[in-house]
């Protein structure tokens, strides 16, 4: 029998309430597999060493980096404005709220207010991103049980006509570059806020469709439900948010605790997960895109006129005074922070992201093991990761 | 061996094609090129955008996204190449069989794009493999994606089966495994293919 460095180790962290150690049968040896980094159901470039026994998973270990890009130290030595623009390719399928984190945490560095209109702006576009981004996300897990093709099919549907909004707004259609420090970059047009009321009232008839077309389908049930358990205390003690954290029963969302932006006057609730599984994941982000659409409904009602840049807002050449920043918002992955030092410099001393995705990643392997292989893929899609943000 | 267009036309009527193997062959060939499904970075979501529904990439017979390379003609590097994964970039293009094509998707994967200036990050795949087709962009749009496949059906269109101009899978002579490169001390080593990539001489 293989014992090379992959027998489960005794838990160490007592208290974490982590499953328990599976031990091996004895029986046979423990076939290691390298899953990645290229694989079709990693999204992107990931690898998981995974020993298995039989079909169980005995250990598992991801191996980060295969999308390293030093994003942090490029913005180490480029000005404020100018990591605007790769904050972009972080997350890349939400963008907008990824120029939201950073234009929050550079704004509570130099004190800059920002116009009220602009806050509507940045939560109509940071909604609108989370419903795409939780639509493809659902996309792609199912893709990874195998139904390759339709269900992704209908979420890009609904993806198409969200991505020809933002290409309307901003000029582009994946990577934004909307948002300043002290606003937005542009103004919604009156005729740009009545085409997206059009597309959010359908948005409700295209999550009925997709939530009909999945929900009760037998063989998603069978394949999700009770795979892939994370306790809320280790969820917690993890450091795991979003989607994830919530569907572990958590009642965390930072659109609640924060109010950062506008989002105190709006209506919505927080769906929680009571099973903690992967069918539990796949229905908050179904129930959230409904909790969007409710408040992009009222902000596209309330949206008050005005600027949408302050007119003290500086955006090139600045000097924040030394000090530090931490903003953060609700990312459709989960809590999206950026932390910034000044050390009275044109550019950050300091530039720290702290990525959802990677810290939602961390508890992976208490997710998968015990379980079988082909579970693993579905449990890695339901963390709903994207690798540029992982690995920076 | 060109055969007389009027001739053809004529033939044609009465039910008869005339075609040489060249053609038939490239006609084949060019309408069903099988991508790898192979994502690296951001360009890879258009990539998918362009396979769904709206842009439908099926148009062109390239639909079947084939995860083993071994099944593929094409690999779309669609995004960044670090530098960590650039040997494994050229281990699946080995592993892929001839005739193969290579698109590069996007400023990353031509030059290192935006991220060039970092520590981590390949300045273009194509120091280490063949390129085929170059798309500008970050990320190009579909419609660029589905540019540069016109682009490869009609390059494939072109190739000659015989004579000094065959393509290289048709030469026994030419480079047929291409070296991987090795995480060496403090880059990769070699930092490029010299049978692929030579540093462009500036004229001023």
């Amino acid at each position: 029998m293989s014992t090379s460095g992959f027998v489960a180790e005794k838990d160490k962290r007592e208290g974490w309430n982590r499953p328990p150690v599976i031990e091996p049968d004895g029986e046979g040896e423990l076939l290691e597999v390298s899953m990645g980094p290229h694989h079709p159901s990693t999204h992107g470039v990931f690898r998981m060493d995974v020993a298995l026994d039989g079909e169980r998973v005995i250990r598992l270990k991801p191996v980060f980096g295969y999308l390293h890009r030093n994003h942090e130290k490029i913005a180490e030595g480029i000005s404020y404005l100018g990591s605007m623009p790769f904050t972009d390719r972080l997350d890349y399928l939400c963008p907008l709220t990824n120029n939201w984190a950073y234009a929050l945490a550079v704004e509570k560095l130099t004190g800059q207010a920002v116009p009220e209109r602009a806050e509507y702006l940045r939560v109509i576009v940071g909604e609108l991103t989370r419903v795409q981004n939780h639509a493809s996300s659902i996309g792609f897990l199912i893709q990874e049980m195998g139904a390759s093709g339709t269900p992704l099919m209908y979420a890009f549907k609904a993806r198409e006509k969200i991505l020809d909004l933002f290409e309307e707004l901003t000029g582009a259609r994946m990577m934004c570059n909307y948002m300043r420090f002290g606003g937005c970059r542009v103004d919604a047009t009156a005729d740009w806020l009545a085409v997206t009321r059009k597309v959010v009232e359908e948005l409700p008839g295209f999550v009925d469709e997709f939530e009909r077309l999945l929900r009760g389908n037998e063989i998603l049930m069978a394949r999700t439900q009770g795979v892939g358990i994370l306790r809320p205390e280790l969820a917690v003690n993890a450091g795991v948010t979003g989607p994830m954290l919530r569907a572990s029963g958590v009642n965390y969302d930072i659109r609640k605790v924060d109010g950062y932006g506008v989002y105190n006057r709006f209506k919505f609730r927080v769906p929680l997960g009571d099973h903690w599984d992967v069918f539990d994941r796949f229905m908050i982000r179904l129930l959230e895109m409904r909790e969007s659409i409710k408040i992009l409904e009222q902000a596209l009602k309330d949206i008050p006129g005005g600027p949408v840049m302050d007119a003290k807002a500086k955006l090139r050449g600045f000097r924040p005074k030394p000090g530090e920043a931490y903003g953060r918002i609700e990312s459709p992955k989960g809590e999206l922070g950026f932390y910034l030092i000044s050390d009275g410099g044109p550019n950050p001393y300091r530039y720290r992201v702290r990525p959802p995705s990677l810290i939602n990643l961390t508890v992976l392997e208490d997710m998968a093991l015990g379980q079988n292989v082909a579970d693993v893929v579905l449990i890695f899609g339901s963390v709903d990761i994207i690798l540029g943000e992982v690995d920076r | 061996m060109a055969v007389d267009e009027g001739l053809k036309i004529e033939l044609g009527k009465q039910g008869v094609l005339v075609t040489t193997i060249e053609e038939l062959y490239n006609w084949g060939r060019k309408n069903s090129v099988w991508p790898m499904q192979f994502g690296l970075a951001c360009c890879a979501i258009e990539m998918i955008a362009t396979t769904m529904a709206r842009y439908d990439l099926a148009r062109f017979g390239a639909e079947v996204f084939r995860p083993s390379p071994r099944q593929a003609d094409l690999m779309i590097i669609s995004g960044t190449v670090t530098k960590k994964m650039a040997p494994q970039v050229v281990r699946l293009y080995n592993q892929m069989a001839e005739p193969r094509y290579v698109i590069a998707m996007g400023a990353c994967a031509i030059s290192g794009g935006p991220f060039k200036e970092g520590y981590n990050v390949l300045k273009g795949i194509d120091r280490y493999i063949p390129v085929d087709v170059h798309i500008p962009g970050c990320p190009p749009r579909p419609e660029a994606l589905i540019q540069a496949f016109m682009l490869l059906q009609k390059k494939i269109d072109g190739q000659h089966l015989t004579g000094p101009d065959r393509p290289r899978f048709l030469d026994a002579e030419a480079q047929g495994e291409f070296p991987v490169p090795v995480q060496g001390e403090h880059d990769l080593e070699p930092a490029s293919n010299p049978g692929v990539w030579t540093v462009p001489v500036v004229i001023r």
